[in-house]
């Protein structure tokens, strides 16, 4: 039992309980210095995270086994992966706190459950990602999901808040419900619930088709498809990014989505890998329908926070052809795919907290979150209009931001010849979505702002923030190197233990062709 | 390996040059408008100065290593899917390109220019206008795919905005249209993109590397006639490919004058240029098999154009038409797989490139004064602009084909190559050309000659500026119609050492 792989967590842990306690015994205190504690917690999760990159994969063995059979039984193993999702989710609670410290001041009462709850979040999103069993999985997520929904309705004067948050309970527990039942089925056909177990399990029972199985598979993929917002179970996202307060949106949009793609890689590299021929034509259907419903409703909008939910979905379809190339290629393939995964979904965190800051920035001193609204932004706050332009292109894939270098290399990590069809279509949702980003950067440089709107300032602290985070789209979008390799590195566990039980599998199955000629 | 690294710098000076500017410019006030001229004045000369040293310095003949000037840098090796040499920052020249960098210096320098007399938001439009010129450079000098592409999507990417916020004439509905077609064609180039370093399984986008690849059978023929259209409708659409044209005339009608200069000078070539590197280059037994078709779509682009340009009442709308035609023209040139044909294609670029932004100086010059740019509102205007005539007039004739200037060498070029292999199609381009002095001839006689109308008793005669601009291009267009052996040399050098050539 080694508990001191939890330390980052305990830390975490630690100071949304100690954040959470100082407004309770001092009520007075401002709440904007409850956003500056929170974001030196994250710093210090992150700084404690960082002891173990590189570190051999050590796993939490599962209570009664008494650590026995390391690494197969294990509940939770940090390693790279898990690192790298420390990281991720340490940065993305540090940025949202800044990002929130003048909005909740200006809106709600108290706030110190809200910033606890951005660090609580963030440690569900590190235990999905290290989650090596599925009832863990599942608890990580719904730890996620809790915080996700008191984050969404935190506004309580807010109808629209409330109202979100309400929508977004009652088709959340829905999915999770679809999610438990695909386990348990899974827990039916195989016996054990751990990655490993399902994957010998499941070769061993030999090629032949069960319905169970696939049922099984087809339901936990709707349940992490509720949660990372994959169409047909999207229909909350809109709703949910339209009502939460406007960094949560941004956080939503980032760690939420990060999260599940953790769960899935995790998940769909290891456990179900033998079986890939029974999962991968839905995640191939599922990506299809995901970009294109995501990019060609996002035309329609008029409102900013409904468009980026749109256009996130779109995003998440880019991703899950990742997914579907992992189901039709080699442990190679998958290992390449993840890692350019992983480098586009650092890409797109970025873009997208790049862009709550500044929409943030924006709407602090607007209140307005229609599209219209951004009318003439180059006259009245040109460094926001173009921070926005940048995450906006960096999004549609243009080059010089990060988008552009993130996205060629993750398509290209994924593309084979029974998947070019689907690379083909990502890339023409990406030329769709060009059109909706190129709508709102009219508003911004091609009008004059209305009448009475003045040049505005911007608060110096998020100023410096949208710069950083605009600094780095364009580094990534410039040289991706560093987080290539990064990611790479984070991968590595994925698939060498998948490697590891395919050739035990395989010597198993020769043996027993031994034993029975 | 060694590498002639000391003028590896001076390409990779070339390139950045335009994003050093962009980059000052960024830190330079927005009020300060005298400042963003010199400035952008200043790296505008430096760009032209680099491009003349690069075409001078091109070695060419037996010995000459058929790229110079390399200069190569590890971005990301090693990496999942890359290997060796994965993406690499990788520069450098071949004739074809030398010449294409020394257009792209003459005309980014004269649409400066052409460009410092405009008065709104002048900070904002040099900064996009770098931006442009920088991503042209880069599609001109990679040598690997990734920063290829990088390039030439940058080098599209500032147009919507360019000329939405600084065109006229229905500039939202061309703006959209220019920009959501271009991207279209980005979409294939993307697939091919894909597919072929998939299938080559190098794991590296180096394309001397990939060319390679194409040319020795690992990427099988089969695969590349499937995928070789890909790539020549990706990159037609900038080069205004019939029947993907039809952003071109919408496009160059809303655009300011110094955008739709660079745009029809260099930017169209991009297109034409991607067909030789990845096309040609890339896919030589796709090439082959495609190329009759590639004919065919030359031939009606050149007629087409053309018999469009002789409708037309707008002086935009002509030359957009005739750049139609005479990037028809140089399709119709890369279409005869021959080595003068090519040569002449590629010529054509160059010529068309700077003729092309004479013509929309000139236009620009004139609509600026009186707002409006339909022919039957002229008359006369030899009266009152004599110096503007006479260097439209030059324009007009390199456009038409006169001997001794560019556009004759050029055509006379594609023409051979065209005759040589497809005979029934030279004389379809022969015919086209005649039409060229037909709508060249008509528009002259409506505005400079005939009656004059009082209306523009007071329009102004070019500015020194302008008159500095217009004295460049004519230059380039005199010198190459009268002495092209240095044009002919480096190209044809480049040209000969293509896969499956005849020469």
């Amino acid at each position: 039992m080694d508990y001191k792989l939890f330390i980052p967590e305990y830390i975490a842990g630690g100071c949304a309980v100690a954040i959470i306690g100082l407004e309770l015994f001092m009520p007075k205190v401002r709440r904007d210095i409850l956003a500056y504690l929170t974001f030196f917690a994250a710093l210090a999760w992150g700084a404690a995270s960082l002891f173990f990159v590189g570190s051999d994969p050590k796993t939490f063995p599962m209570p009664g086994t008494g650590g026995v059979e390391e690494g197969v039984a294990g509940l939770i193993q940090v390693d790279n992966f898990t690192t790298f999702f420390r990281l991720l989710g340490a940065g993305i609670v540090a940025v949202v706190a800044l990002q929130s410290a003048a909005y909740m001041r200006d809106r709600a009462q108290t706030a110190s459950e809200y910033y606890g709850l951005l660090l609580v979040a963030g440690a569900g999103m590190v235990y999905m990602a290290a989650a090596r069993e599925l009832i863990t999985a599942y608890i990580s997520l719904e730890l996620l999901s809790f915080c996700l929904y008191i984050l969404v309705g935190y506004l309580k004067k807010d109808k629209l808040s409330s109202e979100a948050s309400l929508k977004y309970i009652l088709l959340g527990a829905f999915s999770s419900a679809m999610l438990l039942y695909g386990i348990s089925l899974i827990y039916g056909v195989t016996g054990t619930t751990t990655y490993d177990g399902i994957a010998a399990a499941l070769s061993e029972r030999g090629s032949d088709t069960d319905p169970a199985v696939v049922v099984g598979f087809v339901l936990i993929l709707a349940g992490v498809g509720f949660k990372v917002s994959a169409a047909p179970f999207h229909m909350w996202a809109p709703d949910a990014y339209q009502g939460a307060p406007l960094p949560i949106t941004g956080f939503l949009s980032t760690l939420s989505k990060a999260a599940g793609f953790a769960l899935v890689l995790r998940l769909f590299s290891s456990a179900f890998t033998t079986d890939a021929e029974m999962w991968r034509w839905a995640v191939s259907v599922l990506a299809a329908a995901t970009m294109l419903i995501g990019n060609l409703v996002a035309i329609q909008q008029t409102n900013l926070k409904r468009l980026v939910a749109y256009s996130s979905i779109g995003q998440v379809g880019y991703m899950l052809i990742v997914i579907a190339a992992i189901g039709y290629g080699d442990a190679e393939v998958g290992r390449d795919a993840s890692a350019a995964l992983l480098l586009h979904i650092v890409g797109y965190v970025v873009s997208t907290l790049a862009l709550f800051s500044a929409l943030t920035a924006y709407y602090n001193k607007t209140g307005d979150d229609s599209i219209e609204g951004l009318r003439g932004l180059s006259e009245t706050q040109p460094f926001l209009a173009l921070v926005i332009t940048i995450s906006l292109f960096s999004f549609a894939g243009l080059p010089f931001f990060a988008g552009f270098a993130t996205k060629l290399l993750m398509f290209q990590a994924a593309t084979s010849t029974e998947l070019l069809w689907l690379i083909g279509l990502g890339v023409l949702n990406s030329f769709i979505s060009l059109y909706y980003y190129l709508m709102v950067m009219r508003q911004m440089y091609l009008f004059d702002p209305m009448a009475g709107l003045k040049r505005f300032s911007v608060n110096p602290l998020l100023m410096v923030l949208t710069a950083g985070l605009a600094a780095g789209i364009v580094f990534i979008g410039v040289y991706p190197g560093p987080v290539f390799e990064g990611a790479e590195r984070a991968t590595n566990p994925l698939f060498d233990r998948g490697a590891d039980i395919a050739s035990t599998i395989a010597g198993g199955n020769e043996d027993a062709q031994a034993r029975n000629p | 390996m060694t590498f002639d690294e000391g003028q590896g710098y001076v390409v990779l000076a070339t390139l950045l040059a335009p994003l050093v500017a962009m980059t000052i410019l960024l830190f330079v006030p927005g009020d300060r408008k005298d400042v963003v001229r010199y400035v952008s004045g200043f790296f505008g000369a430096v760009m032209l100065a680099l491009s003349i040293y690069i075409f001078v310095a091109f070695q060419f003949g037996d010995g000459a290593s058929s790229i110079q000037m390399q200069l190569r840098w590890d971005w990301i090796e090693n990496t999942a899917f890359l290997g060796e040499d994965g993406i690499q920052l990788y520069l450098g020249v071949d004739g074809i390109s030398a010449a294409m960098a020394l257009l792209t210096g003459i005309v980014a320098f004269a649409g400066t220019l052409a460009a410092s007399k405009l008065d709104y938001r002048t900070k904002d439009f040099f900064i996009l206008y770098w931006a442009l010129v920088g991503g042209v450079y880069g599609t001109f000098f990679a040598l690997d795919l990734f920063f290829f592409f990088f390039f030439y999507e940058l080098a599209v990417m500032p147009l919507y905005l360019l000329i939405g916020v600084w065109g006229s004439t229905r500039k939202e509905y061309g703006a959209m249209k220019l920009t959501l077609m271009l991207v279209a064609g980005s979409v294939l180039i993307w697939v091919g993109i894909f597919a072929t370093v998939h299938e080559a399984g190098l794991g590296t986008f180096n394309m001397p590397a990939l060319w390679a690849a194409g040319q020795d059978g690992t990427l099988d023929p089969t695969f590349q006639k499937t995928f070789f259209p890909f790539f020549v409708i990706g990159c037609g659409v900038l080069a205004a490919l019939w029947p993907f044209h039809t952003w071109s005339p919408d496009g160059h009608m809303s655009a300011p004058t110094a955008v739709s200069m660079v745009h029809a000078g260099v930017l169209m070539k991009l297109g034409a240029f991607g067909i030789i590197r990845l096309g040609i280059q890339m896919l030589p037994e796709g090439a082959e098999f495609w190329m009759p078709g590639l004919m065919v779509l030359g031939t009606i682009g050149a007629v087409y154009g053309a018999v469009a340009a002789l409708t037309q009442r707008d002086f935009k709308l002509i030359s957009g038409y005739s750049s139609v035609s005479h990037m028809g023209y140089v399709l119709m040139g890369l279409a005869t797989m021959n080595s003068i044909g090519i040569t002449g294609a590629v010529m054509q670029m160059f010529s068309h490139g700077v003729m092309t932004a004479l013509v929309f100086l000139m236009i620009g010059a004139l609509y600026d004064q009186a707002h409006t740019r339909d022919l039957k509102d002229f008359g006369g205007l030899g009266k009152v602009m004599p110096m503007w005539v006479v260097f439209y007039t030059i324009a007009g004739l390199a456009n038409v084909g006169l001997p001794g200037l560019s556009g004759f060498t050029a055509e006379f070029h594609i023409f051979v190559g065209t005759f040589k292999t497809y005979p029934l199609f030279g004389g379809l381009a022969v015919f086209a050309a005649a039409l060229a002095a037909a709508y060249m001839l008509r528009m002259f006689s409506i505005v400079f000659f005939g009656p004059f109308n009082p209306r523009w008793s007071d329009l102004k005669d070019l500015t020194p500026l302008e008159r500095m601009s217009g004295a460049l291009l004519i230059g380039s267009i005199v010198i190459m119609g009268v002495w092209w052996a240095p044009f002919v040399d480096r190209i044809g050098f480049s040209v000969e050492q293509l896969p499956r050539m005849v020469s």
